[in-house]
């Protein structure tokens, strides 16, 4: 119990700049750097990015394998942290967070979507739902109830009880969706989330994502498809860890 | 919603065991045989030091027993046929504990002869102690029915006896022995008490050496009939004789076969234990006799158990450790498998506090459950052991903790570094392992 209001006082903490009026930005990075040094030599996969991105809106990170889009993406949902520069989310300088309370603003206001679903084979849909809540306190019954919601949400209300093992690529990412849902956050990040689907689920997954944004949900997808991409209002394309150009559409 | 917590994280722990049901199953026999091995071994030993301390109260702490032994160093002439040897303790020796040392409380003389018995038609060989009244101070035999022999008896020479439980049933069956008499040599001697048996072995039997005219102490368990000093004195003669030897014949004549002197406490068991040495030692020029103080045997029993416990326990501990040392190994393994998995919750928002707990509880489920399994296969072992082989055993409820005890801290301790390997590892690199 102690741990878990102890936990609040840090998340109002952490959070008391987050805006969340739509319009206002979210999330600023500058001059935002970001090596490897797998040897003797610096790698510089993320370098100078000065990118904001508003409340609500929908942004598609495009450009070639290893230019550092999951990179880029992964720092946005706090599970990196700049080597160079400030990442601000809400008015919080990310570098200067511990590890616990990035952990809270992950399971709060952060939702992942992977490319490889990443759910966990031992639990069943709901459990996988459950999991961003449990690390939240929520209660069982709380837990429980809006994970079968989300599950329903999702198309996935008959699946509830099913492995992912016996689910197919579609249904997990659904899964995914939900999971990343659960804690009502306001960031979505996905990371390729129809790369290992077929076209009719992948547009599952996309018409999912459309509807997360119109309910008002920031949502940032890493893509290679300009099909995709142009579900987006804006597409940074990255280049080498350089944010070559970005466009704007609609 | 701790209890939700806990009851998700444990319920997570069974989940993810149950999924390696082989490989959680032989990590816990590592712990099983661990606190099984730690109980039962306790329990052996604890058996052992309780049945040879139960041995030894039985002679009494108080007392002082010195018995006759006969000298191995005989100068006997060998070119005769026949030898006659004289040695042992003496009424003299009796008197001489009373009279020079005034802290004894009392000086009991017994001399035993082997007997035949005879009521009716019946027959059975005895063993026939002569004794004096305060034998029963010395002596933790019950009186059952009737009285012991008095001072009265003593004084006039009376024949009459008391008999133990087993000459009772060995001797009179279904009559009652109160007022009977009994034919022991050519007298006869009214029974006037019932006794418990008791049991003359001594723990020391083995070094007694060889005690004339007390078979008892031999081998065969034979009833006690118990008769006044002074009456055996004046009917079987001052000393008792026995005739062995292959050829011709050795005879061995002994007054005494054993002096108790009971002192009146603990703290002066051994300074008059050892008046009773310097006492023997001048009038005595054949070693023809051996102190033995339970006192001594009691704290040397001890000692040993305690050793014997020590020595024991620690194999059993070893044990155990290996047993965690498997733990931590399979906990290795896990940690490194479900990196995945450790990635998936870091990023869904599990702290690293969370995962230590999660891949504890499962370390903790894992011993605890050998634990307990432990304590009721450890508890089962003693009783097979004495069952099949008679070795008394004695489950301790401290051992039952102890080995508890140990195997949560293996969990503890074993569990705790896979944990925070896991902890810290780095969420993004988790989230890429394939
Ligand atoms: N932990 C790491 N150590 C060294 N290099 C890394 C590490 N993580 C990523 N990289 C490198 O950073 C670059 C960008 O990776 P990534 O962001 O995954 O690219 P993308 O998602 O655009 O394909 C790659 O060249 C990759 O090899
Ligand atoms: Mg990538």
């Amino acid at each position: 119990m102690a741990g878990s209001d102890k936990g609040k006082t840090v998340i109002q903490q952490v959070d008391k700049n987050l805006v969340l009026n739509s319009g206002t930005p979210i999330l600023v990075m500058q001059q935002l750097c970001k090596s490897y040094f797998p040897g003797a030599v610096e790698l510089k996969v993320l370098r100078d990015i000065e990118l904001t991105i508003t409340s609500g809106e929908y942004v598609a990170i495009m450009g070639p394998s290893g230019s550092g889009k999951s990179t880029l993406l992964n720092m946005i949902g706090c599970l990196d942290r700049p080597t160079r520069g400030t990442y601000k989310l809400g008015g919080n300088n990310v570098s200067m967070l511990d590890d616990d309370q990035l952990s809270l603003i992950r399971g709060a206001h952060i939702g992942f979507v992977f490319q490889s679903f990443n759910l966990i084979d031992q639990l069943n849909v709901i459990e996988n739902i459950e999991i961003p809540m449990y690390y939240q306190g929520f209660s069982e019954h709380e837990s429980f109830a809006r994970a079968a919601e989300l599950a329903e949400m999702v198309g996935l209300g008959d699946r509830v009880k099913h492995r992912p093992s016996e689910l197919s690529g579609g249904q997990k990412q659904r899964v995914a969706i939900a999971r990343a849902l659960a804690n009502d956050p306001l960031i979505i990040l996905a990371d390729e989330p129809t790369g290992n689907l077929d076209s009719e689920s992948g547009a599952d997954i996309l018409g999912i994502l459309d509807r997360l944004h119109r309910e008002g949900k920031t949502v940032i997808v890493v893509t290679h498809d300009d099909n995709i991409a142009a579900h987006a209002h804006r597409i940074i394309h990255l280049f080498d860890g350089w944010i070559k150009r970005q466009e704007y559409r609609k | 919603m701790l209890t939700f917590r806990l009851k998700r994280t444990f319920k997570l722990g069974i989940k993810s065991l149950w999924m390696h049901r082989l490989r959680s199953t032989l990590t816990t026999l590592g712990i099983i045989f661990g606190v099984s091995s730690v109980i039962a071994m306790l329990a052996i030993g604890e058996g052992a030091s309780r049945q040879a301390q139960e041995q030894i109260a039985r002679l009494g702490s108080l007392n002082i027993i010195v018995k006759t032994v006969k000298p191995s160093e005989d100068q006997r002439p060998t070119t005769q046929e026949q030898t006659m040897v004289e040695y042992g303790l003496t009424y003299t020796d009796a008197e001489r504990f009373q009279s020079s040392i005034p802290d004894v409380r009392v000086v009991v003389p017994s001399r035993r002869i082997s007997q035949q018995a005879r009521y009716r038609n019946r027959k059975v060989v005895t063993e026939v102690l002569g004794t004096v009244p305060w034998f029963t101070d010395i002596s933790p035999i019950r009186l059952l029915r009737g009285r012991f022999l008095s001072s009265v008896d003593m004084h006039h020479k009376q024949g009459v006896c008391v008999v133990d439980e087993q000459v009772v049933t060995e001797l009179f069956a279904f009559d009652d022995p109160i007022g009977q008499d009994v034919k022991i040599a050519s007298d006869y001697y009214r029974v006037v008490g019932i006794t418990s048996v008791h049991d003359h072995q001594t723990p020391g039997s083995n070094i007694t050496g060889s005690v004339p005219a007390a078979p008892s102490s031999g081998g065969a368990n034979v009833g006690t009939i118990y008769i006044p000093l002074t009456t055996v004195k004046d009917r079987f003669g001052e000393t008792s004789i026995q005739i062995s030897g292959s050829s011709g014949a050795n005879i061995e004549r002994v007054e005494l076969q054993e002096i108790v002197v009971k002192v009146g406490s603990v703290d002066e068991v051994l300074r008059i234990r050892r008046v009773l040495e310097t006492l023997l030692e001048r009038f005595h020029k054949k070693n023809d006799y051996q102190v033995i103080v339970p006192l001594e045997l009691l704290q040397q029993a001890k000692d040993f158990a305690r050793i014997f416990s020590i020595v024991l326990g620690s194999i059993a501990a070893i044990s155990l450790l290996v047993g965690g040392i498997g733990i931590m190994n399979i906990m290795l393994a896990t940690v490194s498998e479900r990196t995945r998995e450790i990635g998936i919750r870091r990023a869904l928002g599990a702290k690293k506090r969370d995962i230590v707990i999660q891949f504890l509880s499962e370390t903790l489920l894992l011993t605890l459950t050998g634990g307990i399994l432990g304590i009721v296969l450890g508890s089962a072992i003693p009783f097979f052991v004495t069952y099949f082989s008679d070795h008394p055993t004695a489950i301790t409820g401290g051992s039952l903790v102890l080995a508890f005890g140990i195997s949560a801290t293996v969990g503890i301790t074993f569990g705790l570094y896979p944990a925070y390997r896991a902890a810290n590892m780095d969420p993004i690199e988790s989230l890429r392992h394939e």
